[in-house]
């Protein structure tokens, strides 16, 4: 049967869709003002700022590393028959130019893509506007690179 | 500090740790979550997936305000600054488009490049971490969105 349908793959999506939402709410990463709090660097000398976030990155990052450390060990992961690791490896103009672009979409309002897709549970005003737009550059975004190894390869060379 | 919640921020970064290393030692796949949503067009089979965790990510933050409710109020979207006149959808629309142009062509985002990208020690998650970061904290300074 083909993994894509196979119920124990799908289940571990499942769990870890629902542990990634449960932790976003409980760190409240859910709130685009709570970043903005941590981004906003002029709110330190008035006591104002909020460190949180990089707790979040902080730990997220830790048990995630020994998650890695421990996948080195296995030939490949319980329900696949292979890690699905980026292969591309080069810093090109995309990845730099890209990273910029996100940059100012998420100092703009506080949201990136996990949260985002979180606030659909709270429904606040202007959201629906908000992912449009997202899945819109996204969508759009796959006309200006072309995804896949071989076709960044070639762009890179 | 007012705001600062190190504990709960804590408790939440090691739910989301432990997410992504789920999907990763369960499915080998990388919990990025504009990679999740930005390859469900064109539809492939590994749409089902990518369906099943993005409303699971729906499902947990709103069972968790069930079941939390005092960890924090309704979310909402923060308001555009005080000089632009544009008006708060076309700012809004401006920072949704921008992010997902992004993470597209920069190939992630806070959770692929941040958390599993620099888990996996990815030179190329660890530029994109220091520009994303750097030019957000530069765009909240420069516009005063969050004072």
């Amino acid at each position: 049967m083909s993994k894509d349908l196979n119920l124990r793959y799908l289940a571990v999506a499942a769990v870890s869709g629902l542990l990634f939402g449960v932790g976003l709410y409980v760190s409240q990463m859910v709130d685009p003002m709570k970043v903005l709090h941590f981004l906003d660097f002029t709110l330190i000398p008035s006591g104002k700022w909020d460190p949180s976030l990089a707790f979040v990155m902080a730990v997220g990052l830790v048990v995630m590393f020994v998650a890695v450390r421990f996948g080195k060990t296995q030939s490949r992961p319980l329900f696949d028959v292979q890690f699905h690791e980026p292969e591309f490896k080069k810093i090109d103009r995309p990845l730099v130019i890209g990273a910029a672009l996100f940059g100012i979409g998420w100092g703009m309002s506080g949201i990136c893509p996990g949260p985002a897709i979180s606030l659909i549970a709270f429904w606040p005003q202007y959201l629906p506007i908000y992912l449009l737009a997202l899945f819109a550059g996204s969508y759009g975004g796959s006309f200006v690179i072309p995804s896949g190894r071989d076709k960044r390869l070639a762009m890179a060379q | 500090m007012e705001h600062f919640s190190p504990i709960s921020a804590s408790i939440g970064g090691a739910l989301i740790g432990l997410s992504a290393a789920l999907l990763w030692l369960g499915n080998g796949r990388i919990a990025g979550i504009s990679g999740i949503f930005g390859q469900l067009l064109p539809p492939a089979r590994t749409v089902v997936w990518r369906l099943v965790f993005l409303a699971s990510l729906v499902g947990g933050a709103f069972l968790a305000a069930v079941l939390f409710p005092a960890l924090g109020n309704a979310p909402q979207l923060a308001t555009p600054p005080a000089w632009f006149t544009g008006g708060a959808p076309i700012w809004i629309a401006a920072s949704g488009l921008l992010t997902g142009l992004g993470t597209k062509i920069g190939n992630g985002c806070t959770s692929g490049h941040g958390i599993c990208g620099l888990a996996r020690l990815s030179v190329r998650s660890f530029t994109a971490v220091a520009i994303f970061f750097g030019v957000a904290m530069l765009v909240v300074m420069v516009t005063g969105i969050a004072r």
